[in-house]
């Protein structure tokens, strides 16, 4: 963004924010703060991929396994599957760690794997969980299976039960901020480049010293970690959770989502959000279409650009590194 | 036959070179020296169209060829030795040679058969691997295998990348020896070479690359006897 | 558990079929994953489209009623029509989708995307053609159920005969391909150098290309052998088979072409004895089971030599 100086870039935000924090008043229907607020919340989830695939260069495509793992922990300390009732605001750390745990569980296997099969692997651990949250109700019921869990408590905050759209748009978004503000310190902190670097050149990076097999963990834990934060609030918004909320096609949504935006940039990441996530509303009668669409704009934009909608050109990072051999297509 | 006229060729943002102008006769063994990262295999490359020049041209028997693609360069008649060999190391070695004789896929099949008998007469050892894979090969052996497999195309113009790189100093005579033979045989030769002594033992002309820029030419033994210093400094490379 | 054993041999016998048709998948992975070092993503669509187009064939025929429906004939048709269809897609994405990338040195990323996208959207325009509801292949009117083998407790149909016989000769006709002609040579040549072989002369671009077509059209035809023995298709098929074909080309070794063929036969057979002895509601996950401990513990798969390395573009 080498074009718009740091002030401009401040006074933008700036307007952002101000639109974001008017946006239900202005809103023509609760329903439209619905989508708002899946736009916050999937912006989070968005956030927790950036880390591993935008920063760290990591190709995970099985990522809703997070989210799954997440909203189904949450379901069981806070609703009647196992009665357990935990509060909000304890529950949430539970969950959190618990995701972080299964990041280091899955990503320890793909450490020595280069980037097809890292995808690979991530893909299917995504759908093992997927298959598991479907088929544990027997022999013992840990997941009810496809009924799903429903009846989860709805988050409560100092005294105050959250019902409505508006107040879990707010929410979202207050997540949403803190999300970003987390993002920004990893990226400038000396984990965040470690994890540029193995983006870059994994090998070179080891060669710097940098302790690849710990910075890689750490950037699937703390994806990891995001996307069960945005689960349990899922959990906790809905109700309920189904595994048909956490099929593949879910991580491709939340993958595009980071590279529509440009991977690593965290307003494009937001900005992929938006789309992903408004633009089947809007064309509501192409609905049919739309993974049409979807499918075929994944590949217009990895050959006309890689490198996101955000992110320039010059700045292109992994995606559009020039190749040993440069010779054109004669 | 075939010139470079001031020839500029980058990777991306880095300039690798800059303003090469170097000629190869007919019937000629031309060596190009230089120290690491001067941009020897760079210009071999640049020549065989896998880099396209950024500035100048590569004429070939007067015709430009800077922007043709490499499998049709190669139609031309010319070959190249890589670096490091690169033979096929899964495959056998009657298979390399096989692939070296592809840009002549037209010509009929005894064709085939005398530059075989010819490869394998210039290299008994070849023969009598003939259908080991590549892989099992020792180095010397890989490096003989890389060259029968450049001149099964029947090259006019034999490009070699750094042979001597990586064998004993026995191996690196004969492989020597064998490249005088070639040309002796009517194979015009440009040797890309750190090891400047040998190169220059060999050849009628040589030049030397620095930073992209040619800084040195002239007949090879001029080159050899002018600048002790300069061949200690190539030389130790 | 042990009360499964007497049904053993009849398992076996359905999971080397259903092995045989994973190999013929497994090779246009391993083709493709071989000269471009790339997972097309897509190949499970197009052995999906093999069966669309396998299914409106027959269909076509039965409505013609030309009288005797032969498989001797009807077999072989069905066969061409499908694969010149996946083969010429495959052909296509190529083309558009995929070199692009790869002639410009793009990143595993780049051409990973583009393949999921592409698996995405073809899906989807069989879904929107097609109809979401299966289809339906009319095998016994080509194969009837009377026509087997008995041998002790075991019953081969001629069909799943049939299947396998057809799914190995394509694969040694492939094999053959790749080991004796120039072509197989040349693309040998590109998988393991793709430099070198252009200094050879070998136009790369048409080599790739020749590849895709090659190993697209075993996936469109193990798609009509699919179609036919098990008599329904469904526009999300091509998932599952493509991730377990993909296992299939990894636990043999990718890029190895015996090595799919091996990988597919031995995960038919693992994933039998999985349904047989375990729940056969986590059919799925046993392939996934295997492919990430193949690929934890011997990433190289039975047969393969390259590792796949980190940074490796």
């Amino acid at each position: 963004m080498s074009m718009i100086t740091a002030r401009r870039k401040l006074a933008l935000a700036a307007a952002l924010g101000a639109v974001a924090l008017l946006a239900p008043l202005l809103a023509p229907s609760d329903y439209v703060v619905g989508v708002l607020a899946r736009i916050c919340l999937y912006a989070t989830l968005a956030l927790g991929l950036n880390i591993v695939v935008g920063f760290a260069g990591l190709l995970d495509i099985g990522y809703v396994a997070f989210f799954g793992i997440g909203s189904y922990v949450y379901a069981f300390l806070a609703s009647p599957q196992f009665g357990l009732h935990l509060p909000f605001l304890l529950a949430l750390p539970i969950v959190v760690l618990a995701t972080a745990l299964f990041g280091i569980l899955i990503g320890a296997p793909t450490l020595r794997l280069g980037g097809d099969y890292l995808a690979i692997v991530t893909l299917g651990f995504g759908e093992i969980t997927y298959l598991l949250l479907l088929n544990l109700d027997r022999p013992i019921n840990i997941t009810n299976g496809p009924s799903g869990i429903i009846n989860i408590d709805p988050p409560a905050l100092l005294g105050h039960t959250m019902s409505g759209n508006i107040q879990y748009y707010y929410l979202f978004l207050a997540v949403l901020a803190l999300t970003l503000v987390a993002s920004s310190r990893l990226q400038h902190s000396r984990i965040g480049w470690a994890w540029q670097a193995i983006r870059e050149d994994e090998l070179a990076a080891r060669a710097m010293g940098i302790n690849t097999t710990v910075a890689k963990l750490q950037a699937f834990a703390i994806g990891a970690s995001f996307a069960g934060f945005a689960g349990a609030l899922l959990a906790s918004w809905q109700r309920s959770v189904f595994p048909e909320n956490f099929l593949f096609t879910e991580s491709i949504n939340v993958l595009a989502m980071v590279i529509i935006g440009g991977m690593g940039s965290l307003a494009g990441v937001v900005l992929g959000a938006v789309v992903i996530v408004a633009l089947p509303e809007i064309f509501r009668e192409l609905a049919a279409y739309r993974l049409l669409v979807f499918g075929l704009m994944l590949m217009v934009l990895m050959i006309f650009r890689p490198q996101g909608i955000l992110v320039p050109r010059a700045a292109a990072g992994a995606l559009a590194r020039a190749g040993a051999t440069p010779a054109k297509k004669p | 036959m075939l010139r470079l006229d001031n020839v500029a060729a980058s990777y991306g943002p880095i300039e690798v070179l800059r303003q090469v102008s170097l000629e190869v006769q007919r019937g000629e063994i031309v060596c190009l020296l230089g120290g690491n990262a001067a941009g020897k295999s760079t210009t071999l490359k640049t020549v065989l169209g896998m880099l396209r020049p950024s500035g100048g041209s590569v004429v070939l028997d007067d015709q430009r060829i800077d922007r043709l693609p490499t499998e049709d360069i190669v139609r031309r008649g010319i070959a190249l030795v890589p670096e490091s060999r690169r033979i096929f190391a899964r495959m056998t070695v009657w298979e390399n040679l096989a692939m070296g004789a592809y840009s002549r896929r037209g010509a009929p099949a005894t064709d085939f058969a005398e530059d075989l008998e010819r490869v394998y007469t210039l290299f008994p050892r070849l023969g009598e691997r003939a259908t080991q894979h590549g892989g099992t090969l020792s180095g010397g052996e890989q490096q003989m295998l890389a060259i029968g497999r450049a001149l099964m195309a029947r090259p006019r113009l034999l490009l070699m990348d750094e042979p001597s790189m990586g064998l004993a100093p026995v191996l690196v005579e004969q492989v020597f020896e064998i490249i005088q033979t070639i040309n002796r045989q009517g194979t015009t030769i440009l040797v890309v070479e750190q090891n400047a002594a040998v190169a220059l033992a060999i050849a009628h002309r040589g030049y030397v690359l620095q930073d992209g820029r040619i800084v040195m030419q002239g007949a090879a033994a001029a080159l050899l006897d002018e600048d002790h210093i300069r061949r200690a400094y190539l030389g130790e490379d | 558990m042990l009360d499964a054993l007497p049904i053993l041999p009849q398992q076996l016998v359905f999971g080397l079929a259903l092995g045989a048709v994973y190999g013929l998948i497994a090779l246009g992975y391993t083709m493709v994953y071989g000269v471009l070092l790339m997972i097309n993503f897509a190949h499970g669509e197009l052995f999906t489209i093999g069966a669309y187009v396998g299914w409106a064939v027959l269909v076509w025929l039965i409505n013609a009623q030309l009288g005797g429906l032969h498989p001797a004939w009807v077999l072989p048709v069905l066969l061409l029509m499908a694969m010149s269809a996946s083969g010429i897609l495959g052909m296509t994405l190529e083309r558009f989708a995929y070199r692009p990338l790869y002639m410009r040195g793009a990143t595993r990323l780049g051409p990973l995307i583009s393949a999921v996208g592409a698996s995405i959207f073809l899906q989807n325009a069989v879904m929107l053609t097609q109809g979401a509801r299966m289809k339906v292949y009319m095998t016994s009117l080509l194969f009837p159920r009377t026509w087997y083998l008995q041998i002790g407790g075991v019953r081969i149909s001629a069909l799943v005969l049939v299947m396998v016989s057809v799914a190995l000769l394509l694969m040694w006709g492939l094999s053959l391909l790749v080991q004796r002609t120039a072509l197989g040579r040349c693309m040998r040549a590109v998988a393991e150098d793709r430099e070198v072989a252009a200094v050879m002369g070998v136009n790369v671009r048409r080599v790739i290309s020749r590849t895709f077509l090659l190993g697209s059209a075993l996936g469109g035809a193990a798609g009509v052998l699919v179609g036919l023995y098990y008599t329904q298709i469904d526009f999300f098929m091509g998932y599952s088979a493509g991730l377990k074909a993909f296992t299939a080309a990894v636990l043999g070794g990718i890029g190895n072409i015996k090595g799919a063929m091996l990988g597919g036969l031995m995960l038919g057979v693992i994933e039998s004895l999985a349904v047989t002895f375990i729940n056969p509601a986590y059919r799925d996950v046993v392939a996934f089971v295997v492919l990430i401990l193949v690929l934890v513990f011997r990433p190289t798969g039975l047969l393969g030599e390259t590792v796949p390395q980190a940074n490796k573009v």
